[in-house]
């Protein structure tokens, strides 16, 4: 199929960007759309310009590398994909996309469809972990997990840190990232002892970077790992108590 | 012998002495204290650079922060937690025992070292065995969600290759849950100030000095700028080079670049030929595809791999009737069945397609059939046990296996050659530690499912904090080489006319495709199945192309921005020499073990061959020296704990 994309350029992170339109032609059916991107990027090398920065790596959805907002949905048309697994028989011969990075305060473009989303690594810096030295660990059995608490933490866990939530917020928030990490790690036994000293180091520090929540729920909706916003739930509960009891120990 | 092999190729001297000896299961445990201590507030006055973020060089530095060494860790990633090893899906293996089945330290040491088919050093596959328990411990006590049974303690499944239940995993995505945890320990290290972190900075060239590792030179893939970091002892833990082939399971930026460059510095290379073709990866459907998907072994638990019992038959697999259908894995291989290991279950996938008897459009992949287990225990026990697996396999095909079977093919996917190393996890040049895929300690010449994860963790959490003090410890009231010591500079140099070479060519062709053509000689040369001839005219063919790209690579754009082709072109020049050591490692090592099947050496059922006379060895390259002519080392193995037998999984 042939296809027209507007594709959003911008060479650096401090010039302005526009949309330049391309013409893609000869793409399979069975291609990604990222291997739809790679045809346009050999297509645009081929002519001496230069190609159009896109980041990715397993493309199996799970690094999380990948994001791209698709006329206007993040990761495109598909539900609970992330990028790389949306395939061109998504779409028909004559198709026209647009095509941006990710568009929040929080996340500066670097070039083209790249952003910089380190601010997600501040938040994991200020309590996104349980503190256990090496070696320091008991028997793994030592700690049971009922099932069902365990499969919860999973559901929280599975996030793959892509930024589609703050992509889709109209504010800019990252709660379901933060809360999803705190909801993981809080409801573990092993998350106990740092518990709300986490919540309050996590959503102090992810307040620096991205705007607030005000319960749109378009988070959950553009989410490919489909986390629930009832994690958010989790982490304003226990930032609250952590901030009202003063129990975060210094 | 192939009549060039002696101007291919020269022979050194053999390597002895690279681990102790003694007792197997007291030997780490003595060797730790034979290991030299630094003194707590001694630690701060040492730094050491870590290269790569996975749960190899995360565990390593995290672990090396905690302990006071001053850690510079990097990656070319935008974030550590992107590191490759996000993508193991099935599972880690430990010799915990949780269930009653026979299983112990002693016999997950002697599956690992017979799954390698011998060709691994005992006292390391050993040790991997007895800290894999460790390795649990530590990961579930930072909130990895593993699988758990009712009554709260951890599930286990079983694996290819082994006849006990070991693996622990986080539904299929336990390398997400690993890796995730292990950069979350690095980020803690990070933010608390302890821990220095470069994201989106290559690693371009090994900085050696008086023949010691003491530095890295880096590319910052943002600004363009390049820099040299210097250390008093560098860890690479950089993953695998199985993306040679192009089309491999692994993710698009991983790469040989940090190991081959080191390796040109003078670093042994071990086992360059030992690939590990998977046996479920997703068939290729289009020309246009730029990777293979990989779907997790563990699905072998519950599916079924079968063909049509005649070649050509186009019927839909619902209409084609039990005694029709040959389940040619449980017919040749009783007693494991479909988890019969990964080169095995390959190689007769390769058979079947061979014959002709290919499935699906393209007529290049087996069934594996769920339609069994799905009435046998339910749809909802599949579901929790694959669900992510399945709705993969729908969104890459299209396809719904709930209805009709999968289609798989083996593809590359992991590497067993890497760096060589000492028991300490050190390479040839001293002050250079390798860990993870990147090294070639363990797995021998086939990797048993889930051992990956494991000896990534064992290396990067268990392993190097032990070993890389030993070394460090000596050093004391010496300070990092100066930026402008002439061997910094000197190497700086070398990186900056490598990139100016490549945005001079002014060619016509892309780095892909480059890369692209190479994985096709590897795969049709060094492929699933190898031979003489073939290897030798792979060899001449991937020389013949690699001129060529220095001839006509076409890099638009310049350096002194985020420039991806110039990464990937730089990148896809080393596998271009990588790929040529394979071939010659292949074509050198006359036998056929584990994954290196070389049809002229086969038993009479058509199963890999050894010459435990002449090549129990592991092979260990030195780079080319003035002939051109790269020198092959042998380190001898002997097998004193386990007798050496033939494999046999019927």
């Amino acid at each position: 199929m042939d296809l027209t994309l507007r594709i959003w350029r911008q060479p650096r992170h401090d010039t302005p960007g526009d949309f330049v339109s391309y013409q893609v032609t000869g793409v399979p059916e069975e291609a990604s759309f990222l291997e739809m991107l790679d045809l346009l990027n050999e297509q645009l090398s081929e002519r001496g310009e230069e190609p159009v920065v896109f980041e990715s790596d397993c493309r199996e959805g799970i690094c999380g590398t990948c994001g791209l907002m698709i006329d206007g949905r993040p990761h495109g048309p598909w539900g609970n994909t992330a990028t790389c697994q949306l395939h061109m028989r998504a779409y028909a011969d004559g198709d026209e996309i647009t095509i941006e990075p990710w568009r929040a305060t929080g996340f500066p473009v670097i070039k083209d469809l790249a952003v910089d989303r380190s601010a997600f690594d501040r938040i994991i810096e200020a309590g996104g972990y349980i503190s256990t030295p090496t070696g320091a660990a008991p028997d793994a059995n030592l700690i049971p997990v009922d099932k069902a608490t365990a499969d919860r933490a999973f559901e929280a866990a599975a996030c793959i840190g892509c930024g589609a939530c703050v992509a889709a917020c109209p504010n800019g928030a990252a709660q379901l990232f933060a809360g999803a990490k705190v909801a993981q790690l809080n409801m573990l036994p092993q998350g106990q002892p740092e518990r709300y000293q986490r919540a309050a180091n996590v959503v102090d520090t992810m307040e620096a970077f991205f705007g607030s929540c005000t319960n749109h729920g378009e988070c959950q909706a553009a989410c490919p790992k489909d986390i629930s916003i009832d994690f958010i739930a989790w982490l304003n509960r226990d930032y609250r108590k952590a901030k009202l009891s003063g129990r975060q120990a210094g | 012998m192939i009549a060039d092999l002696d101007q291919r190729r020269a022979v050194g001297p053999e390597i002895h002495g690279a681990a102790p000896t003694g007792d197997l299961a007291e030997l780490w445990e003595n060797h730790q204290l034979d290991l030299k201590l630094v003194n707590p507030p001694n630690r701060r006055k040492f730094k050491v650079i870590v290269v790569g973020t996975g749960l190899a060089g995360a565990g390593a530095a995290a672990t090396l922060s905690e302990l006071g060494y001053q850690v510079e860790a990097f990656t070319f990633h935008d974030a550590p937690r992107r590191a490759h090893s996000v993508a193991a899906q099935g599972g880690i293996n430990a010799a915990k025992g949780y269930k009653a089945d026979g299983d112990s330290v002693e016999r997950f040491f002697r599956d690992t070292v017979k799954g390698g088919d011998f060709r691994a050093r005992e006292a390391d596959a050993y040790r991997l065995s007895e800290l894999s328990v460790r390795v649990i411990d530590h990961m579930t006590a930072q909130g990895v969600p593993f699988a758990r049974e009712y009554g709260g303690g951890i599930a286990t499944r079983s694996f290819g290759g082994v006849q006990v239940s070991r693996t622990f995993y986080a539904r299929g995505q336990t390398g997400q849950q690993l890796q995730i945890a292990g950069s979350q320990q690095l980020l803690k290290e990070v933010g608390a100030g302890r821990l220095t972190l470069h994201t989106r900075t290559e690693m371009l060239d090994l900085i050696v000095s008086e023949g010691r590792a003491v530095g890295i030179v880096v590319r910052d893939l943002v600004t363009g700028e390049i820099r040299p970091v210097t250390a008093h002892a560098v860890v690479l833990a950089t993953g695998g080079y199985g993306n040679a082939y192009f089309k491999s399971t692994l993710a698009k930026s991983s790469n040989v670049s940090a190991t081959w460059r080191a390796h040109k510095r003078g670093a042994l290379f071990a086992n360059p030929c030992y690939v590990q073709f998977h046996p479920t990866s997703l068939p290729l459907n289009s020309e246009w595809q730029s990777k293979v998907t990989l779907m997790s072994e563990s699905l072998r638990n519950d599916g079924r791999v079968w063909v049509p019992k005649e070649p050509g038959d186009t019927r839909p697999p619902n209409e084609i009737p039990e005694e029709e259908r040959d389940y040619y894995l449980e017919r040749l291989y009783p007693s494991f069945g479909n988890l019969a290991p990964r080169d095995i279950s390959s190689r007769a996938a390769k058979a079947q397609l061979d014959a002709g008897k290919g499935v699906g459009p393209l007529r290049n992949g087996v069934y594996l059939d769920f339609s069994d287990a799905i009435a046998r225990l339910g749809r909802k026990t599949i579901e929790d046990r694959y669900s992510n697996l399945f709705e993969l396999y729908i969104d890459a095909t299209g396809e719904d296996p709930w209805t009709e079977p999968m289609r798989i093919a083996p593809g590359p996917h992991f590497v067993m050659g890497g760096l060589w190393t000492d028991y300490d996890g050190m390479s040839s040049i001293p002050g250079l530690f390798v860990g993870g895929e990147a090294s070639f300690n363990y797995h021998g010449a086939n990797r048993l499912g889930a051992n990956s994860l494991l000896s990534a963790s064992v290396d990067g959490w268990f392993v190097l904090p032990w070993t890389v003090p030993n070394y460090l410890a000596p050093q004391l009231g010496t300070d990092p080489l100066p930026e402008d010591h002439p061997d910094v500079q000197a190497t700086v140099r070398d990186v900056r006319e490598q990139i100016d070479a490549l945005l001079s060519v002014g060619g016509t062709r892309g780095p892909d495709y480059f890369h692209k053509e190479l994985g096709d000689l590897l795969w049709d040369h060094v492929g699933v199945e190898r031979n003489g001839h073939s290897l030798a005219k792979g060899a001449d063919a991937i020389r013949d192309l690699r001129e060529e790209f220095w001839r006509d690579v076409r890099v638009v754009g310049h350096g002194q921005q985020l420039n991806q082709e110039l990464e990937r072109a730089g990148r896809v020049a080393d596998f271009l020499e990588m790929g040529e050591l394979m071939a010659l490692d292949a074509l050198d090592r006359e036998e056929s073990a584990g994954a290196h099947f070389r049809t002229e050496y086969q038993t009479e059922e058509g199963e890999a061959q050894r010459d435990d006379e002449h090549w129990a060895s592991t092979s260990a390259w030195a780079p080319a020296g003035p002939d051109g002519r790269p020198v092959r080392r042998s380190e001898p193995l002997t097998f004193e704990r386990i007798a050496l037998a033939t494999r046999s999984y019927k």
